[in-house]
Formats: C-alpha cells, sequence, structure tokens
C-alpha cells in the first residue's frame, strides 16, 4: 500500500516543482506587447498617410499582425511588401491599390497663391511643410513622402503633387533577378 | 565510476548518436517533424536548434529525475509518465524562451514548437538514458546533446535536398510528397553505410 502513496507524492512533488519553474519562466520571460507588430512597423514607411485603411502605421502593422494583408501600404509600394513578406514568410502580393504603383511625388505649393492658412500644416502627417500663419508655406521636399493628404485642406487649390524627376544623383540600377529565375524557362516551371 | 571520463568515451558516444545509430535515418524515431518541416532550410535550421536545446536539457531533466527520485524510491514503473511530463514542462519553458529571444522563430515554428512534446526523439533518448543505467550525468546529457545534433543535421541535409528537388524537373508520379519519402530512404540507407563505422 505505501508504495502507491509513494508513488502519488512522487508524481505531486515532480509538478509542484516543475509548476513553479513554469510560472518563474512565465514571470521572467514576459512578453511585453506584440514584437512581431514592432518589427513590422519598422518596415512600414511612417508616412501615416492613412491610405491602407487604418489611422497610421502602427495601426496597419498591429493589423498585419493579427493577419491583415500585407499589400495595402501604397507610399512603401513593391519594396515595402517584399519586406513585409520576407519577414512574415508568405507570399508577395501585387500592392492593392486602385490605381497600383504611382510614381514617386511631392508636393509643391504654388507660393504667390497661398494665403498661409496653415490647413496643409495641420493635414501633414510628416511635418514636411514650413510656414505660419498668414505667411507663406512651403514644402520640405526631402521630407514630403507624396502621401496627397495635403491636397484637399487648401481652401485655394495652390498645391500640386509633382511627380519626381529622376536625376543623375537619384538614378539607381534595377534589382538584379532572383536566384532561380533568371532564365526564362526556370520562370515557367516556376508558375 | 569516476565523475570524469575520459574524453574518447564522451566522442564515441557523439559519433555514436549523430552518425551510426542516428536517430531518425537509422532507428527511425522523429520522423514527422524530419517530413514535416524539411520545406526550407531556414525553418528546418530553426527547428532544429529548438530540438537540439529541448532534447539536452530534457535528458539532464530526465536523468536527474530518474536517479533521485524513481530510482531511490523504487518507482521505476512511473518512468514513461514522469519523462512526459519533464519534456512536457521542458518544451513549454523552450516556447516561452523562444518567444521572449526571438519573436520571428517562434512564429515561423508555430505549432511544430509545441509538437516537439510529441517528438519520440525526446522520449526516445530519456529513456534509453535510462535503460543504459551504467550512463553518468555527463554521458546522458552528451547522449541527448549529439541525438539533437545527429537530427538537426539530418534535417538540414533533408531540407536543402528538397529546396533542391522543389525546383527540379521531377516525373509528375513522383511529385511533391512521394519524392520526399524517396529521398528520406535513400538517405537511411546511406547512414546505414557508418554502421560498420564503431561497435557500441
Amino acid at each position: 500500500m505505501s508504495i502507491v502513496f509513494i508513488s502519488v507524492a512522487a508524481l505531486v512533488v515532480l509538478s509542484l516543482i516543475f509548476g513553479a519553474v513554469l510560472g518563474f519562466a512565465a514571470v521572467r520571460f514576459r512578453v511585453e506587447g506584440n514584437p512581431i507588430a514592432e518589427q513590422i512597423n519598422a518596415l512600414l514607411p511612417q508616412t501615416q498617410c492613412g491610405q491602407c485603411g487604418y489611422p497610421g502605421c502602427k495601426p496597419y502593422a498591429e493589423a498585419i499582425a493579427a493577419g491583415d494583408k500585407i499589400n495595402k501600404c501604397t507610399p512603401g509600394g513593391e519594396a515595402t511588401i517584399q519586406a513585409l513578406a520576407a519577414l512574415l514568410d508568405v507570399e508577395p502580393e501585387p500592392l492593392d491599390a486602385v490605381e497600383g504603383e504611382k510614381p514617386q511625388m511631392v508636393a509643391f505649393i504654388r507660393e504667390a497663391e497661398c494665403i498661409g492658412c496653415t490647413k496643409c500644416i495641420q493635414a501633414c502627417p510628416v511635418d514636411a511643410i514650413l510656414g505660419a500663419a498668414k505667411q507663406m508655406h512651403t514644402v520640405i521636399v526631402s521630407e514630403c513622402t507624396g502621401c496627397d493628404l495635403c491636397v484637399e485642406p487648401c481652401p485655394v487649390d495652390c498645391i500640386d503633387m509633382i511627380p519626381v524627376t529622376q536625376t543623375l544623383q537619384s538614378w539607381k540600377w534595377e534589382q538584379p533577378l532572383a536566384p532561380g529565375t533568371l532564365i526564362a524557362t526556370d520562370r515557367e516551371s516556376l508558375s | 565510476m569516476p565523475l570524469l571520463l575520459p574524453m574518447s568515451e564522451l566522442l564515441l558516444i557523439l559519433v555514436s548518436a549523430i552518425l551510426v545509430n542516428n536517430f531518425v535515418l537509422v532507428q527511425f524515431l522523429g520522423l514527422c517533424p524530419f517530413m514535416g518541416v524539411s520545406k526550407k532550410v531556414e525553418t528546418a535550421i530553426g527547428l532544429s536548434l529548438a530540438t537540439t536545446f529541448v532534447l539536452t536539457l530534457a535528458s539532464i531533466c530526465s536523468y536527474l529525475v530518474q536517479h533521485y527520485i524513481l530510482e531511490p524510491f523504487d518507482i521505476e514503473f512511473l518512468r514513461t509518465i514522469s519523462f512526459i511530463l519533464v519534456i512536457a514542462v521542458v518544451v513549454q519553458f523552450t516556447e516561452m524562451v523562444v518567444n521572449k529571444t526571438s519573436p520571428m522563430l517562434y512564429r515561423v515554428l508555430g505549432i511544430f514548437l509545441p509538437l516537439i512534446t510529441t517528438n519520440c526523439i525526446v522520449l526516445g533518448v530519456a529513456l534509453l538514458n535510462a535503460n543504459r543505467s551504467e550512463y553518468t550525468f555527463i554521458q546522458a546529457s552528451v547522449n541527448g546533446f549529439a541525438a539533437g545534433l545527429g537530427f538537426s543535421l539530418v534535417l538540414v541535409l533533408f531540407a536543402a535536398m528538397r529546396e533542391r528537388i522543389a525546383i527540379a524537373d521531377v516525373p509528375k508520379p513522383f511529385q511533391g510528397a512521394a519524392i520526399g519519402m524517396l529521398t528520406a530512404g535513400l538517405m537511411s540507407l546511406a547512414f546505414m553505410g557508418f554502421s560498420g563505422l564503431i561497435k557500441l
């Protein structure tokens, strides 16, 4: 009869020890927030433009972490989708936007027509517009992400979106093809 | 038996568990992750690391349980259930550590991490260690570590081959799982060739 008690006691003691270890580990290795959402957020362009349907990049990152599609970021374009696909180990998808990927745009204020209402400054998600009330505003080109959120609020319609032209300074080589897709027959066998 | 054994004996255990008695290809344990997680090399490496860690820790813990709880009280019939308890705890612990240190690996491994619990190698190594009562603490833990290394070796090799096969021109009847099984069989044949290397 004593063997029964010994067995039960041994198992109970074992379980208690292991329970204590796991309890300690749960406290020691607690994960705050969702670390994946942080990593996704780091890949998004931080334009906070809201074109994905979420109120900014962080909420979209959290939505992706919860299973939303990765192809809704228009300013990020193809490059962001590729980076997200690599991070999350899923297939990259074509950009999900009405007019597809737009060329890189930048806002331009026709300064002679600007009345200094500051409405565009309030709309700009990246603080790329410089100016004060009753003063002429202008766009800091290197900060502008081309999200066109400033076009709508302008009461005198003096903001144009102009495409960024390629100069000798901004031209880059095209990305090389991925291995395994170099030859046409390879691409056929993949598809 | 002295606590510190000659290195040659530990080396022998290493070679034995990695090549000669490889747990996957010679003893046919742990085939489910071997077939399931070998589609991509990166995932395979991640699972190998996690499994090696779990195996080493589980063989250490199960050795302690066997020698300080089960044997003194003469209740060795509780071996299986207590080892399963040990393994489940170790896996749960690993899961917490991986989630904290490498969330990406945690996401990639996904369901396979908890499934290490049911990986037959883990229980197999613990039970084999317990059967060999002459094993010391260090020998038992080296055996567990070596079993993990052997598992990692074949899993990564197999994943690399399957990545190649995925873009190869495979005849229609052999596509998919069939060619995977065939490859595994051929690999197993190759590993059987090590059986003449040493005798334990």
